[in-house]
């Protein structure tokens, strides 16, 4: 079964030497991940500020600056892994470098049996 | 005939209160599935009630109702097979199992039970009903009465649980080595909650709380024997001494009675025996945790035949151990009033007003009670009197309000 990990975090929770370092033990944990085939994909995202939202209502399309979100904590990041069970998906979790800063949240994943690549 | 009837009746009536929950915790790791496991206990009692009267009762009923609850299970998967083929082949995967595996293993369903109720991935109450629920077999209105919440909130608290042990896959599992003392904490907290629920209720009129505490015993004991942890230990020896005082925890006319003031004759001697056993057998481990060491404290009040004979020096010792494993507030206040028995009032005020001075527990009522008592002690009578009434306007409980009420009106 699949899991989303969401990695949220504080923006500026990290100075340029702690992000490297971040994403090199995250990359890292990939590797080790895909040995194991856990691993299905994973990215850190760019700030929040350079996200943009799009909804559709009737019909038109409405663009807006930035995420709804107004927590401190944002979404900065993921984890795709494939699980046996919960467990499973919350040691992977607590393994992320930014469970010690922020919070990983562990979701499971629909598998919606029409999608490609199945 | 129908004595034939009535017998096979009590029988199942003693079995259900004897075995349903171990025979609803094997069906469910059998099965995967809560729900379907519940309709399948009640079927394989209702298949036992029709079938043990014409066939007489069997050898080892717990195998044979954990037995016909898989094939009602199978049943009912494929008269569901027909709207959803996924079930046809759950019901194929059931049938070929082993139909009849040895009695190993099957009390550690029952633990498997426990630690999937109270995983840490579901909301504390949650944990606490689900346990109360699929555990102890308890109903969702006894739970909500014993928690003064509403049936169906506690109903939907189950619904929302079990669709989330389904959902995000929790693993019905004994936790392994590594995972299993954070775990157990969850596990151990559920009964101790369970264990004051029905405690600090114990003088109001429901009698379903007094069972809670029944509950909760029953749960440490299964914990402390299939997993004699020291915690676990220490859990059902502390629970084992608290409520053996239960007679003499209240008056005739339904006043809380102190530890002090209590007839200890009234004290359940067995309870004591058993409890302080335990506590040497957690101490012996050497890996003593703050329930072997609440459980420890407990013991040596049992011990003392009068208040006067308490080994105040032990306990003020113990509750050193305590505060180094627990170094919160309220540890260090209790062990301020244990330092006032053995030092005098002068000396736990002192650090009473300490803690208070800290900020800590400016607006718990026990803090200030416990200033009050020492004041009163040392005759410093506005300041008792005022330390009263500060505890009186923060005390919610009604027994609490009338002894703190009583305890002023004594000032005079």
């Amino acid at each position: 079964m699949k899991y989303m990990l969401l990695i949220y975090l504080e923006e500026g929770a990290l100075n340029e030497a702690e992000r490297q370092a971040c994403y090199a033990e995250s990359t890292q944990l990939a590797h080790e991940l895909y040995e194991k085939g856990v691993y299905v994909a994973a990215n850190p995202l760019q700030p929040a500020a350079s996200a943009t939202s799009v909804r559709v209502r009737d019909g038109k399309r409405f663009v807006t600056d930035g995420p709804f979100a107004e927590t401190r904590e944002q979404l900065g990041g993921y984890f795709l892994i494939e699980a046996s069970d919960l467990d499973e998906a919350l040691d992977v979790a607590a393994r992320i470098p930014v469970a010690r800063k922020g919070t990983v949240e562990v979701r499971p994943v629909v598998e919606l049996p029409g999608l490609p690549g199945r | 005939m129908s004595d034939v009837v009535e017998g096979v009746r009590a029988t199942l009536e003693s079995l259900y209160r004897s075995e349903s929950r171990q025979v609803l915790a094997t069906l469910i790791r059998l099965l995967g599935d809560f729900d379907l496991a519940e309709d399948a206990l009640q079927e394989a009692f209702t298949a036992a009630l029709e079938q043990w009267p014409r066939d007489g009762v069997p050898g080892n009923p717990r195998a044979w109702l954990i037995s016909a609850g898989r094939f009602k299970a199978i049943d009912a998967l494929r008269r569901r097979a027909r709207f959803d083929s996924s079930a046809a082949e759950i019901a194929e995967r059931l049938q070929a199992a082993v139909a009849d595996r040895d009695e190993e293993g099957l009390e550690d369903d029952r633990l498997r039970l426990i630690f999937t109720c109270c995983h840490p991935a579901l909301a504390p109450e949650a944990q606490v009903a689900m346990t109360l629920r699929e555990v102890c077999g308890l109903t969702t209105e006894e739970i909500a009465r014993a928690f003064l919440a509403t049936p169906p909130a506690v109903a939907q608290r189950i619904v929302r649980a079990k669709k989330k042990i389904r959902d995000a896959r929790i693993p019905y599992v004994v936790p392994s080595k590594e995972d299993l003392p954070h775990r157990l904490d969850a596990v151990l907290r559920t009964v101790y909650l369970v264990f004051n629920e029905g405690y600090s209720a114990s003088f109001g009129e429901s009698v379903t709380r007094h069972d809670l505490c029944a509950e909760a015993i029953r749960l440490g004991r299964l914990l402390a024997e299939l997993l004699p942890d020291p915690e676990a230990l220490g859990l059902l020896a502390l629970m084992v001494l608290h409520d053996s005082r239960r007679a003499a925890r209240v008056s005739p006319a339904g006043e809380l009675v102190l530890l002090e003031d209590q007839d200890r004759s009234l004290w359940d001697g067995g309870q004591i025996r058993e409890g302080t056993a335990l506590v040497a057998r957690a101490f012996a481990s050497g890996q003593v945790g703050t329930y072997a060491i609440q459980a420890a404290i407990a013991a040596a009040h049992a011990r003392a035949r009068s208040s006067a004979a308490t080994d105040w020096v032990q306990i003020v010792s113990l509750y050193d151990m305590l505060l180094a494993a627990d170094p919160s507030s309220v540890v260090a206040l209790n062990r301020a009033v244990a330092v006032a028995m053995r030092d005098g009032p002068q000396a736990g005020l002192e650090l009473i007003e300490e803690i208070l001075g800290r900020g800590e527990l400016v607006n718990y009522h026990l803090a200030h009670a416990a200033r009050a008592e020492l004041c009163r002690r040392l005759g410093r009578t506005a300041e008792a009197r005022a330390s009263y009434e500060r505890a009186l306007g923060l005390a919610r409980q009604e027994p609490e309000r009338r002894f703190l009420g009583r305890r002023l009106a004594e000032l005079g």
